[in-house]
């Protein structure tokens, strides 16, 4: 694989990987811990929503996160022809 | 069956399986021993990474805090899971297309340097170290409570069966060993959790009891908390009758934050961790393993809160206002004429764990906020075997008054009891007055979290022992960079390193520290401040040199270190910690200074050679990864 190209897979993983740790912040550090008060003032069959993004919640979205991510570089591969 | 027989039945049968598949697996070659050849199916190697990850503190000990600290128990359910997508999106494809088989082997490659492998070799030995010994208190623990045999003797007995295994197996045996104690594990803690939630509030699936409403009516001690509350609400009414801040509201945030920032990148950044995604075939199987493993650790996580949330109610409404004498003797009746047996209490008692202080004389338990103990920082100091009037153990703490500002927080309520935090998940099937067979699951289950782990610590210190310090250190010819140690020889040397490790994380289980838990903060901290930054560096910045990354990893480490000893071993003060941040969440600090320095310092120097910023344009790209190799 050319250098140019090389280049350009490079910044195309890197801006997927920004987009996805960025909900993976949002979620945790956000939801769960930085604005957990505000979020607390939702609350679903007596559970406060920032509390159970931080017990429960961002966890599924991890999981979500991981696959999207695996799905996303495989198509990434697959357009520059890198894959194995 | 009785209850000692069946927990003899499910260990002794785990036990075996764990042996026969050591000897189905046995290791060949140095690839086979340090990565199983590099052919593990990422579904396999998820599992694996899964029960290698969770270890008896997720097991044993994770539950029983979040039932005790509530809110902020987050930081330790989002930490421990959120490190997996940085490491499937940040470590985990570039290092297995960087294709060795150590995390020194990485560093000291990358940064070309020999200092840097055996700063990495050292970091390695000491965090993993710290972490075995946590899991030998949890062998002993389970040994002591549910065989009935002496800690010393249960530790030996653990020892052995890693022995087996490990030495034998290297990380084939370990990996393949580690997908059946998963399966033992997620059975024995799903089981329980299962039944808790149908018992509280009536509901099959663990994951949505929280969101359910209680399926009794209990008294807190206070009032009565009528059947068909949510039980969030319960629990908040009930901890906040007794003097407790509400379970779901938080804390110090920032704390949480540094903290869980700290978990998050410490998980990335544990060499055992780290490790498993060498042993998949290719790039795109080590994103997968990654996606997989946090789905199989996921099933145990997303039912923790609700089980720690119905151990605290369970805990309240079993022990609040029984009188001691009859409720251990098994004669204490309920309001509706069932039996609430306390057998479980004596027999923790008896081990130490949980201790009752008739603080008002009147013979019955009261638990509610503060220490039940006086002195010895609220925690009981037993005297000898000595039994009271109503056959409690006796202790020799002070004996004072509940503070009166307490008291009234608590509507009057002086708390009696001390309840070590690592006992609610072991005890809460006894507790709930499940069946025996479910109780005898916990043993197995406690003894596969602790084992997986502690074998999958050992190996990683062995291979930093034979490959990356005899072999890649001392042995290595000076003109060729070349090691002159033959591969049988290398295996042999990994072998005896993983025997010696053995034996000292059996000293310290019998010779437990008695810090242990302090010294996780230790693990965590230093990976994050070591390991985390000085990869991502590596593979995300071309231009990071040997200087930038020795420097980084120097300060960072050190930096978090001396917080860390300062303020837990050398009794430093909590109105000095800098910017009020705790121990615990202080590598958060120490990461972002190696960052700092690093890139300061990499660029006030040269560049690295040509190669290996060719070395890195590869890792960036998954094609052509092949197969672990030694060199």
């Amino acid at each position: 694989m050319d250098a140019i190209k090389a280049q350009e897979y490079w910044k195309e993983n890197i801006s997927t990987i920004l987009k996805l740790l960025a909900v993976w912040f949002i979620v945790s550090l956000g939801c769960g811990v930085l604005f957990i008060n505000q979020l607390n003032m939702i609350e679903i069959s007596g559970v406060k929503l920032g509390f159970w993004f931080a017990q429960q919640g961002s966890i599924y979205i991890f999981v979500i996160l991981i696959f999207v991510y695996v799905s996303m570089m495989k198509k990434i591969d697959e357009k520059y022809n890198v894959d194995e | 069956m009785e209850l000692q027989g069946l927990i003899y039945l499910f260990v002794g049968i785990s036990f075996a399986l764990y042996i026969g598949i050591a000897i189905w697996s046995k290791a060949g070659s140095t690839k086979d021993f340090y990565v199983a050849g590099g052919g593990v199916p990422p579904i396999a190697n998820g599992m694996a990474t899964a029960a290698d990850w969770m270890s008896a503190a997720s097991f044993i000990s994770l539950a029983g805090i979040i039932a005790f600290k509530g809110s902020d128990g987050g930081a330790y359910l989002m930490g421990w899971t959120g490190g997996y997508v940085l490491l499937a999106m940040l470590l985990a494809p570039y290092l297995r297309k960087f294709g060795k088989f150590t995390v020194p082997d990485f560093v000291g490659d990358r940064y070309y340097s020999d200092l840097a492998r055996t700063v990495a070799v050292i970091a390695v030995i000491f965090i993993s170290f710290t972490y075995v010994a946590g899991q030998m208190r949890g062998v002993g623990i389970v040994f002591s409570r549910f065989l009935q045999v002496d800690v010393n003797t249960g530790v030996m007995i653990g020892m052995g069966i890693v022995f087996i295994y490990s030495v034998l197996g290297g990380m084939k045996g370990i990996t393949y060993t580690q997908v059946a104690q998963y399966c033992v594990m997620i059975f024995a803690f799903t089981v329980p959790a299962i039944f808790l939630s149908l018992q509280v509030t009536d509901t099959f699936l663990p994951q949505l009891g929280i969101f359910a409403q209680t399926a009794f009516a209990f008294d807190d001690g206070v009032k009565m908390i009528p059947e068909g509350t949510y039980l969030m609400h319960a629990l908040d009414q009930a901890v906040n009758d007794l003097g407790f801040n509400n379970y779901t509201d938080p804390g110090n945030i920032f704390n949480m934050f540094m903290l869980t920032v700290v978990l998050m990148a410490g998980t990335a950044g544990l060499p055992h961790v780290i490790v498993r995604f060498f042993t998949v075939p290719k790039v795109k199987d080590a994103r997968v393993s990654a996606g997989w493993a946090l789905v199989f650790i996921a099933i145990m996580y997303t039912s923790i809160s609700s089980v720690a949330a119905f151990s605290r109610v369970n805990l309240i409404n079993n022990v609040q206002n029984v009188e001691y004498a009859k409720f251990v003797s098994g004669s204490q009746l309920r309001a509706d004429g069932t039996v609430n047996s306390g057998a479980w209490f004596k027999t923790w008692e008896n081990g130490g764990l949980l201790a009752w202080n008739d603080r008002n004389g009147d013979g019955k338990i009261q638990y509610a906020a503060g220490a039940a103990f006086d002195g010895a920082k609220g925690k009981p100091k037993f005297d000898g075997e000595k039994r009271g009037e109503h056959g409690q153990r006796l202790t020799t703490n002070a004996k004072g008054q509940a503070e009166q500002a307490q008291l009234t927080k608590n509507n009057g309520i002086a708390n009696e009891i001390y309840v070590d935090r690592d006992i609610m998940v072991l005890a809460n099937p006894e507790i709930a007055h499940l069946p025996n067979w479910v109780i005898a699951l916990m043993a197995a289950g406690g003894l596969a979290a602790a084992l997986s782990t502690a074998a999958g610590l050992l190996l990683v210190i062995s291979s930093s022992i034979s490959h990356d310090l005899f072999g890649q250190v001392i042995y290595k010819d000076k003109k060729t960079g070349q090691t002159t140690l033959s591969e049988k020889n290398e295996l042999a040397l990994a072998r005896a390193a993983a025997v010696v490790a053995i034996g000292v994380a059996g000293y310290l289980g019998i010779n437990p520290p008695g810090f242990v838990a302090q010294v996780v903060a230790f693990a965590f901290g230093l990976a994050a401040a070591s390991f985390f930054p000085v990869i991502i560096l590596g593979i995300f910045d071309k231009r990071m040199n040997k200087e930038g990354a020795i420097a980084g990893m120097a300060i960072g480490l050190s930096f978090t270190f001396i917080y860390i000893a300062y303020f837990v071993f050398w009794g430093g003060n909590k109105a000095d910690y800098l910017f009020g941040i705790a121990p615990t969440g202080i590598g958060t600090i120490g990461m972002i200074i190696h960052f700092a320095v690093a890139f300061v310092v990499s660029r006030a120097t040269p560049p690295p050679p040509k190669e290996i910023q060719d070395m890195v344009e590869n890792i960036r790209v998954p094609m052509g990864a092949g197969k672990a190799s030694a060199h």
